[in-house]
């Protein structure tokens, strides 16, 4: 069976540093696979390098067996994006906002389809109101829903539960998980909740300064390391220079 | 009254002017230019006082056209600030949209938005100062067509620079079209300019767009070799800065601005 997912041997070099070093993993449909490591070990540019935003220095992302360098429009109609560091226009209204965007991925029947994720994600009241006027764990809620506009088959979330208390950012994870088992999606998920990671993810890579330092389940990893549960392992991986 | 809070604020500013090459030219910049046009244009008055039958006429259907160009390519640049300004620029590029087609969809834009500004200065200048830029005639049409083709591109060659270097290069976007001012000969004929600057204004299309306008109204005679001089300079240009565009993309997906573009 074809994997939805696979990069082979990715690497990027900036002019001054090498940010990714020979990365290889898969993802499965139904799958959400968590990407952890510490600040500035290659998450995010991993990701961009999957949706085309870089070229990679070297190695091949395949999204459904196509090259993304090759087919770089075709492939983004089913795949999408969220991450705290890029925002919707603040100006214009959640529903305009959604609209927009609705038109740059060709959706069919944007009004039902922002209808239906606007009761989804618990948006309805907030439709009409200036996206910038939201709280940030309101505004965190509508960009998933410009996410899910296309209904993607492929999702990449950088740290998508990071400014929500708690209970929103549950629902945001009951909300994540029940989407990739419906929708069989194949989701990557970078965070630096532990718990989160633990919940969502079946399997989760382990990265640092660019590479990939260790993979497994959750649990297969925690047994590993001899810790009791995956901060402990985040930690112990990462802290291993000046621990004392 | 606190010396440090003052210098403390004084350093945020001096630091990122600093290390920014554009925010120094445009320090330098707008002063000279400025002396350099209004240089010019006094030069050219003190010299030929009754050049112009109609002074009034002329020197405002020109700056009307001239600010066709600015506002067109303002406006261009506008549209692909604001999408770093509301950091919203890496949803656009995770799109599936062409760069032929944010090209298409911002040269249109941008002329809705240059509408909207310039259709209330034409109304008003007729009953202010009984001109009316109508008077160009049917040529006017192929002169706004041109500035336009041209001011896209100018928006174009800065966009690409947005692309790349990202928003400090903004300031650029404004120089670039007053750099152009005193070469575009605007306000007066070509001659009154040194050889040299001559030589570079005739390699612009500003140069026939202007003279043509001054003079269908100077001499009411209407000489299409400058229209078509206009085009093909413009044809010529716009080529340059659509291929500059792709290929500011593609160095941006190398860099990785398209991720990070901030300050
Ligand atoms: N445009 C760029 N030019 C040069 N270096 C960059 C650029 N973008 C990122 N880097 C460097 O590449 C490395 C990886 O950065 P990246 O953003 O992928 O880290 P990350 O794992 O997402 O970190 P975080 O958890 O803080 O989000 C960092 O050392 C960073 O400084
Ligand atoms: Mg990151």
């Amino acid at each position: 069976m074809q994997y939805p997912i696979v990069v082979k041997n990715l690497s990027k070099n900036y002019s001054n540093k090498a940010a990714v070093k020979n990365i290889n993993f898969k993802i499965n449909k139904n799958e959400i696979l968590g990407l952890l490591g510490p600040n500035g070990c290659g998450k995010t540019t991993t990701i961009a390098m999957m949706l085309g935003l870089l070229k990679p220095t070297n190695g091949i992302v395949l999204i459904d067996g196509e090259d993304i360098e090759k087919k770089r429009i075709q492939l983004l109609h089913k795949m999408n994006f969220i991450s705290p560091y890029i925002e919707l226009p603040k100006k214009l209204t959640v529903k305009e906002n959604l609209i927009v965007y609705g038109k740059l991925y060709g959706v069919k029947k944007v009004l039902l389809r922002i209808d239906y994720l606007s009761e989804k994600l618990r948006l309805t009241e907030f439709l009409d109101k200036k996206t910038g006027e939201l709280s940030s764990g309101q505004k965190n809620r509508v960009s998933l829903a410009k996410a899910l506009i296309n209904d993607p088959k492929i999702l990449f979330l950088d740290e998508p539960t990071a400014s929500l208390d708690p209970e929103t950012g549950d629902f945001v994870r009951t909300f994540i998980e029940k989407l990739s088992k419906e929708r069989e999606m194949s989701i990557l998920l970078a965070s630096h909740n532990m718990d989160e990671v633990k919940r969502l993810c079946k399997n989760v890579l382990m990265m640092k300064d660019g590479l990939l330092i260790d993979q497994g389940t959750p649990n297969e990893l925690i047994k590993k390391h001899g810790k009791i549960n995956l901060e402990e392992v985040f930690l112990k991986l990462n802290r291993t220079s000046n621990e004392f | 009254m606190s010396f440090n809070r003052i210098y403390g604020l004084f350093l945020r500013h001096f630091f990122l002017i600093k290390s920014s090459l554009p925010r120094i030219l445009d320090l330098i910049y707008w002063p000279t230019i400025q002396i350099i046009l209004w240089g010019f244009i006094s030069l050219f008055f003190s010299t030929y006082s009754n050049y112009y039958n109609n002074t009034l006429g002329v020197i405002l259907t020109c700056a009307i056209l001239y600010d066709f160009l600015f506002r067109s390519s303002i406006s261009f640049n506008m549209l692909f600030l604001e999408e770093i300004w509301s950091r919203n620029f890496t949803n656009l590029f995770i799109a599936p949209m062409r760069i032929s087609e944010i090209i298409i969809s911002l040269v249109v834009t941008a002329l809705i938005r240059t509408l909207i500004g310039l259709v209330p200065a034409i109304l008003i200048t007729s009953p202010l100062f009984g001109i009316s830029i109508l008077n160009l005639g049917i040529p006017l049409f192929f002169l706004f067509l041109s500035l336009y083709i041209f001011g896209i591109t100018l928006g174009l060659f800065v966009s690409s620079g947005l692309l790349r270097y990202g928003p400090a290069f903004e300031n650029i976007a404004w120089s670039s079209l007053f750099l152009l001012a005193p070469l575009g000969c605007i306000y007066y004929p070509i001659e009154i300019l040194p050889d040299i600057l001559q030589t570079m204004a005739k390699a612009l299309p500003l140069v026939y767009i202007f003279e043509e306008a001054r003079s269908i109204l100077v001499n009411q005679y209407v000489d299409y070799t400058n229209i078509k001089n206009a085009f093909v300079l413009n044809i010529f240009y716009l080529f340059i800065g659509i291929v500059l565009f792709y290929y500011s993309f593609k160095q941006a997906r190398k860099k990785g601005s398209l991720i990070n573009i901030g300050e």
